[in-house]
C-alpha cells in the first residue's frame, strides 16, 4: 500500500517535471512567433506603448492590407514562387538520379565535393556569378537567382537522396535486372517509387532553403525581380519604425513554410536526422 | 617507389571507374551543374585575388598584394576576431541545449509530434524575417526584452546598440534559430540506441545522472560531432541575421568575416580585395573542418 502510493507519487513527480521541461524550451521558441503575431494585429500606438500591450485590445488588420497596398507582394510572391519552384524542380531532376548513382556506386568522393558546396560560403559564388550574368546580360530578371539558388537545391537533394537509397535493399532491382530490365527501368520502376518518401523530405527540404534564401536575391534582383526575403528587408530599410507593417509582412513572408513545416513535421525530422549522419 | 606508387593508384582507380561506369549516366547531369557553378566562380575568384580590380576602373595584376594588404588590415583581422568569438559560442550553445531538448522530446509523451513540431519552427522560419522580428524586440527603449528583464529585477540592456553586448546578442538569436537542428541530429542518435545497456544499469541500481554520463554520452558523441561539425561550418557562415539585425556595427563591433566580405564587394566595390578574403575564409572554413573530421575519428574509435 505505503510503496504503491509512493510509486504513485513517483510517477507523479516524473510526468510534472516532464511537463516543465517541455514548457521551458517551447516557451522562448515560441514567444517570437507570439510577438511577432501580436505586432503584426496592433496599430502603432500600441505597439510603441510601455508597459508593452501583449494581448491585442482591438485586433486589426490593417497592417496587412497596408503591406499589399504600398508594395507589389503579389509580384514579389510570384517572383519567390518562380525562383524557388524552378530552382527545387530542376534539382529534383538532375539531383535524385544522381544521388541514385552514387548511392549504388558508393562514390564517397563525390559525396565530399557536396560537402564542399556547404563549406562554400554563399558570397564567394557571387562576385564571379554577378560578373558573368552582367556579361550576359542577365541582371534584371528572374533567371540569375534561379539557377543560383540550384547551388542550395542541388546538394541537398543530392544529400538525402543518397541516405535514402543507401538503405534501400537491393535485392529487388537485381531482380529486375535478372528478369532483363535496364539500369535505367530498374531505377525508374523499382528504386523510384519505394524511395518516394525520400523524394517527398528533400523536395519539401530544398524548397524550403530556397525559399528563405536571401543573400543571391539581394545581390540579383532588381526592383521587380524580388524574391520575398529580399523584399521584406528592403521594408525594413525604409520603415523601420513602422512595426506593424513590418511584422505583418515577417508574417505573410514565413507563412507558406512554416504551413509546411508543421504538416510535415515527422519526415523533417526524419530526412534530418538520416542526411546528417551519412 | 614512384612507380609503384602510380600502379597502387591505377588499380584502385580502375576498380573504383568499374563500379562507377554504368552509373555514370545518372550522375553526369548534376556533376556538370555542380561544376559550372562551384569550380567556375572558384577559378575566377582565386585569378582576381591575384588583380586589382575596383568596379569601374582597369584591372591590373598584382600578384599577391592583395593577401600583404590584408595582413595588415586592422578591420580584417578584427572581423577574424569577431568570427572566432561569435562561432564558439555559437557552436557551443545550441549543442548543449540541442542535446538536453533531444533528452527531452525522446521520452514518450502525448502530443510530442505536435510540440516536437512546434520546437523546429525557428530553424524552418525565414532568417530574415525572424531576424526583423529580433531587431523590434532588441530596441533598448521600447523593445519587448528590456520590458521581459525589467520583469525579473534586471537592468534593461543595451542589446545590439552596444559593442560590449552585440556579439552575444546576436548569439542569443543564433541559440534560438539552431538549437532545433542539433535537437533533431541528436534525437536520429538516440533513436538508435540499444536498450540493453540501460536494463542491465537499471538492475545495478544506477541512476539516471550516471546512466547519462556513462552509456548515453558515448554512444550519442559521433552524432555530437557530426553536430559539431555542420553547426561550426554554418555559424562561420552566418550572415543574414548579422547582416539584417547590426549590419556589421555598431561601427565594426560585430562585423564577421562574411559581413566584410559583403562590404568589401558590394559597398566598396573592391572586387579583388573581396575575392582574396573568399580566399582566406574559405581556407579558414576548410581547416576548420578537417580539424573537426579527425576529432570524429578518434570519437569513433575510442
Amino acid at each position: 500500500m505505503n510503496y504503491r502510493t509512493r510509486r504513485r507519487l513517483r510517477k507523479l513527480v516524473d510526468k510534472a517535471a516532464l511537463a516543465l521541461s517541455v514548457a521551458v524550451l517551447l516557451a522562448p521558441c515560441l514567444f517570437v512567433f507570439f510577438w511577432m503575431i501580436s505586432l503584426s494585429l496592433k496599430y502603432d500606438i500600441d505597439n510603441t506603448a510601455w508597459p508593452p500591450v501583449f494581448i491585442p485590445t482591438e485586433p486589426t488588420f490593417d497592417n496587412f492590407v497596408h503591406v499589399f497596398q504600398e508594395s507589389p507582394m503579389f509580384l514579389y510572391f510570384w517572383n519567390s514562387v518562380q525562383v524557388t519552384g524552378s530552382a527545387t524542380l530542376v534539382a529534383m531532376l538532375l539531383g535524385v538520379p544522381a544521388g541514385y548513382g552514387i548511392a549504388k556506386a558508393r562514390a564517397h568522393g563525390l559525396a565530399a565535393v557536396l560537402l564542399l558546396s556547404r563549406m562554400t560560403p554563399g558570397l564567394s559564388y557571387l562576385i564571379p556569378l554577378f560578373a558573368l550574368f552582367q556579361m550576359m546580360g542577365m541582371i534584371g530578371t528572374v533567371w540569375p537567382i534561379a539557377l543560383t539558388h540550384m547551388v542550395i537545391t542541388l546538394p541537398i537533394v543530392v544529400w538525402i537522396m543518397i541516405g535514402f537509397f543507401e538503405t534501400q535493399p537491393h535485392e529487388l532491382e537485381e531482380a529486375a535486372r535478372i528478369d532483363g530490365a535496364t539500369l535505367w527501368q530498374a531505377f525508374r520502376y523499382v528504386a523510384l517509387p519505394l524511395a518516394r518518401p525520400g523524394i517527398v523530405v528533400s523536395a519539401i527540404l530544398a524548397f524550403i532553403s530556397s525559399w528563405n534564401n536571401f543573400i543571391f536575391g539581394a545581390v540579383f534582383a532588381g526592383r521587380t525581380t524580388r524574391t520575398m526575403p529580399v523584399a521584406v528587408y528592403n521594408m525594413l530599410t525604409f520603415e523601420s519604425f513602422a512595426w506593424g507593417p513590418l511584422a505583418a509582412a515577417a508574417i505573410i513572408v514565413m507563412l507558406p513554410v512554416l504551413v509546411l513545416t508543421i504538416v510535415i513535421q515527422r519526415e523533417i525530422v526524419q530526412g534530418l536526422s538520416a542526411g546528417g549522419v551519412k | 617507389m614512384a612507380g609503384a606508387d602510380i600502379s597502387g593508384g591505377m588499380t584502385g582507380r580502375a576498380s573504383g571507374d568499374a563500379r562507377l561506369r554504368p552509373y555514370l549516366g545518372f550522375i553526369w547531369p548534376a556533376l556538370v551543374v555542380c561544376t559550372a557553378v562551384i569550380i567556375f566562380p572558384w577559378l575566377f575568384t582565386i585569378w582576381m585575388s591575384l588583380n586589382d580590380w575596383h568596379i569601374g576602373s582597369e584591372r591590373a595584376f598584382i600578384g599577391l598584394a592583395n593577401y600583404a594588404n590584408l595582413a595588415t588590415d586592422r578591420r580584417f583581422l578584427e572581423s577574424i576576431g569577431h568570427t572566432f568569438y561569435f562561432t564558439i559560442l555559437a557552436v557551443f550553445l545550441p549543442l548543449v541545449l540541442g542535446t538536453m531538448a533531444a533528452l527531452v522530446f525522446h521520452k514518450k509523451f502525448r502530443g510530442r509530434g505536435f510540440f516536437r513540431a512546434l520546437f523546429i519552427m525557428p530553424m524552418m522560419a525565414t532568417p530574415v524575417a525572424v531576424s526583423l522580428v529580433w531587431t523590434m524586440m532588441f530596441h533598448p527603449q521600447l523593445g519587448v526584452l528590456n520590458y521581459l528583464l525589467s520583469l525579473v529585477g534586471l537592468p534593461p540592456s543595451q542589446w545590439v546598440f552596444a559593442t560590449s553586448t552585440v556579439i552575444p546578442s546576436l548569439i542569443l538569436v543564433e541559440i534560438w534559430l539552431w538549437t532545433p537542428f542539433v535537437m533533431i541530429i541528436v534525437l536520429g542518435g538516440l533513436a538508435s540506441l540499444p536498450i540493453e545497456p540501460y536494463e542491465a544499469a537499471l538492475i545495478d541500481g544506477a541512476s539516471q545522472w550516471q546512466m547519462f554520463w556513462k552509456i548515453t554520452y558515448p554512444l550519442v558523441l559521433p552524432f555530437l560531432v557530426v553536430a559539431m561539425i555542420i553547426r561550426t561550418i554554418d555559424a562561420l557562415k552566418a550572415f543574414e541575421t548579422i547582416w539584417v539585425i547590426t549590419n556589421g556595427g555598431p561601427g565594426t563591433a560585430s562585423e564577421t568575416l562574411n559581413v566584410y566580405l559583403y562590404a568589401q564587394a558590394f559597398a566598396y566595390n573592391q572586387v579583388g580585395t573581396a575575392s582574396a578574403v573568399v580566399v582566406v575564409f574559405f581556407a579558414i572554413i576548410v581547416a576548420l573542418s578537417l580539424v573537426l573530421l579527425w576529432a570524429r575519428q578518434k570519437a569513433k574509435w575510442t
